[in-house]
């Protein structure tokens, strides 16, 4: 039986991230992520890993990139400032489809905002936030315990379908201390990047397998592969052809979308018989709860929808929820963001409110339940 | 050099460079430098960032990283730490190096990390045609200097040698054979080790500041260029415009692979 320990959010992520087989982190100082650099500084070099602290964020990510293409999983941690800054080279990593895993731990924005404060914000950027078109995988966990088997399945996301993946915090998880007790059989859930089957010679580095996506060598087995951050065929090398600029962009989306079911995360709580969803994920959802007993207390039928994989959006289950409820509440910390995704994907099936505060505060049980008593 | 292009090119050519480029041949100098060294090819990386030069990755047959716009080096650090044993060579032009890469230049440089770094010095942006970097001479033409260029240039050696690099050469495309000499003792260095290869661009640099074609570029070189060793010898009045070449730097320091290996043996004696 394991014993229980008070943690950090924070540290959830780093163990987490260990325990994932994560070794190596280049990372920035910032605040609010910071402890996971400061854990893994101390934590990577016992179990034989790397931590370095670059120059700026950009070279962060950079170097997470070029650990992972010679073969290491690895991670870099950040919040607001950092994350905009990284953007350019988290779309390498999608083109070059190199699996990393981004933790943004989400402070008030723009720019250097309120930075020691939660918020709700980079939602939209995680999605959109390096140019052009590529799917993406974000994750937002609601506790410290889930911190930790969230840090874990992004890895295995991420080695899976060859991609970056965004872990997205909030100062409120990241900073919260809770009871955590380590999960049982925990190596059993981890995943490791294909490997190729074929002999150098025969090897297309960028041919993608059934699932859409390509097996990955590492630097030292044999196979001389490129990597770009051009659009590239089958071989890795860069062309100007529109027929595989087509090919391979949609792929980007596409080795995601047809793999969604594997990707959804989600929680549903008092949902069966209820009139009113209310939608939250990250910080924001733990005041659903409390908000959603004192609703039914009142008698009123009101029930929670968290998604855990915030993108791709959970565009089936919300469709679903919009066939039997009579109005969804999208509350979230920022000026209304995943409310808009939430709105066109509901396409005026049923009423969508959107519960948005960007103050620095979480929303609170009583707004909430305000909210829900507002649904006429 | 038909050994040489079987052995070390992909069967990727021609390649993209205009005729009269120097990238070729400081391409060839490093693919000698890796003969001469005879280094393992399946532990050798080729690291470039963004630009004409940065192409060359692409043409070489190793595991090779064709990165984003300045970053080669922070890509490389990464490569570096996670596979120590692996020789690291960076391919990045002036632009890539000095301007939007230059904070990872002077970091790389500061830690001493095991990193070959080959500058192609062409004084220009050449892939965009022509605007002016930090290694364009003052009062140069570029397109995006159509008076002349009042920014002054970074001296590469000084950035370098200030920022803590523990071995720094110059040489030309003209002395291609000291170019291939100096690659070689730069990946034979143990830190961070940086070569300024001195290269041609005739259609974008050599035409706007009539430099007269590819040649005469060349020819600007021989003439330009002195023996380190040599311009010690001669006097202020001699040296007037001139630059050394050679081994300008060669020191001793902490190299950051090892010191962290160092770390993680002791970290792994303390446990959890």
């Amino acid at each position: 039986m394991a014993k229980a320990v008070l943690m950090q959010g924070n540290q959830a992520c780093a163990e987490g991230a260990i325990t994932a087989g994560a070794r190596f982190f280049a990372g920035y100082p910032i605040t609010p992520s910071t402890e996971v650099a400061e854990l893994l500084a101390k934590r990577l070099p016992q179990v034989g890993g790397t931590f370095i602290q670059m120059e700026d964020e950009i070279a962060g990510m950079a170097a997470v990139i070029g650990s992972s293409i010679a073969g290491t999983k690895s991670l870099t941690a950040t919040s607001g400032p950092g994350f905009s800054l990284k953007q350019e080279l988290i779309g390498y990593a999608s083109i070059a489809e190199v699996p990393c895993v981004i933790v943004n731990v989400q402070r008030t924005g723009p720019s250097t905002g309120q930075p020691t404060s939660p918020a709700q914000g980079d939602v939209m950027q995680a999605r959109w936030g390096s140019h052009g078109d590529r799917g993406v995988i974000a994750l937002s966990p609601s506790s410290v315990p889930e911190t930790f088997t969230l840090t874990i399945d992004a890895f295995n996301l991420a080695e899976k379908y060859r991609t970056p993946v965004i872990l997205l915090l909030d100062e409120i998880i990241g900073h919260m201390r809770e009871k955590f007790v380590m999960p049982d059989s925990i190596q059993q859930m981890i995943i490791n990047r294909k490997k190729p089957t074929l002999p150098p010679s025969e090897f297309l580095p960028y041919k993608p397998d059934e699932d859409g996506v390509p097996p990955m060598p590492a630097y030292g087995d044999g196979y001389r592969f490129h990597t770009t951050g051009l659009v590239h065929d089958y071989t890795g090398f860069p062309t100007g052809s529109n027929a595989v600029t087509n090919e391979v962009i949609d792929r980007l989306h596409s080795k995601i979308t047809k793999n969604i079911d594997d990707i959804m995360k989600y929680e549903e709580f008092n949902l069966d018989d209820a009139e009113i969803a209310v939608v939250a994920f990250g910080g924001t959802a733990r005041s659903a709860y409390a908000a959603i007993e004192s609703a039914r207390a009142q008698g009123i039928r009101a029930g929670l929808f968290r998604p855990i994989t915030i993108w791709p959006a959970p565009e089936k289950q919300l469709l679903r929820l919009a066939d039997k409820v009579k109005a969804v509440i999208v509350a979230e910390m920022n000026h209304g963001q995943y409310v808009k995704e939430v709105r066109q994907i509901i396409n005026g099936k049923t009423q969508v409110v959107s519960l948005a505060k960007w103050n620095n505060e979480p929303i609170t049980p009583s707004e909430m339940l305000a909210s829900i008593q507002a649904i006429r | 050099m038909e050994n040489l292009l079987a052995k070390y090119y992909r069967p990727r050519l021609p390649h993209m460079w205009c005729p009269g480029c120097g990238n070729g041949i400081v391409t060839a100098c490093v693919a000698r430098a890796i003969d001469k060294l005879q280094l393992d090819q399946d532990k050798t990386a080729i690291v470039s960032g963004i630009g004409c030069s940065s192409r060359a990755s692409g043409y070489l047959n190793f595991d090779s990283l064709h990165t984003a716009h300045g970053r080669a080096i922070p890509f490389a650090t990464g490569v570096k730490l996670t596979k120590p044993e692996h020789n690291v060579i960076v391919l990045t032009g002036d632009g890539d190096a000095t301007a939007i890469g230059g904070n990872h230049f002077i970091h790389a440089a500061r830690r001493n990390i095991n990193l070959t770094v080959v500058v192609y010095n062409n004084s220009i942006y050449g892939m965009t045609g022509g605007q002016y970097s930090p290694l364009t001479p003052h009062m140069s033409m570029a397109t995006t200097a159509p008076y002349g260029n009042v920014d002054r240039p970074f001296d590469l050696y000084e950035l370098a040698k200030g920022a803590g690099a523990t071995f720094i050469a110059r040489a030309t495309t003209y002395h291609a054979t000291l170019l291939t000499d100096l690659i070689a003792k730069a990946i034979s260095h143990k830190g961070f080790a940086i070569v300024e290869a001195v290269s041609a661009c005739p259609i974008s640099f050599g035409r706007q500041n009539k430099m007269g074609g590819p040649a005469k570029m060349m020819k600007w070189q021989k003439d330009h260029a002195v023996m380190v060793e040599a311009m010690a010898k001669l006097d202020q009045t001699q040296i007037e415009g001139k630059f050394p070449i050679g081994v300008l730097y060669q020191g001793e320091g902490p190299e950051y692979v090892t010191e962290y290996q160092k770390v993680i043996q002791r970290a792994m004696g303390s446990g959890k």
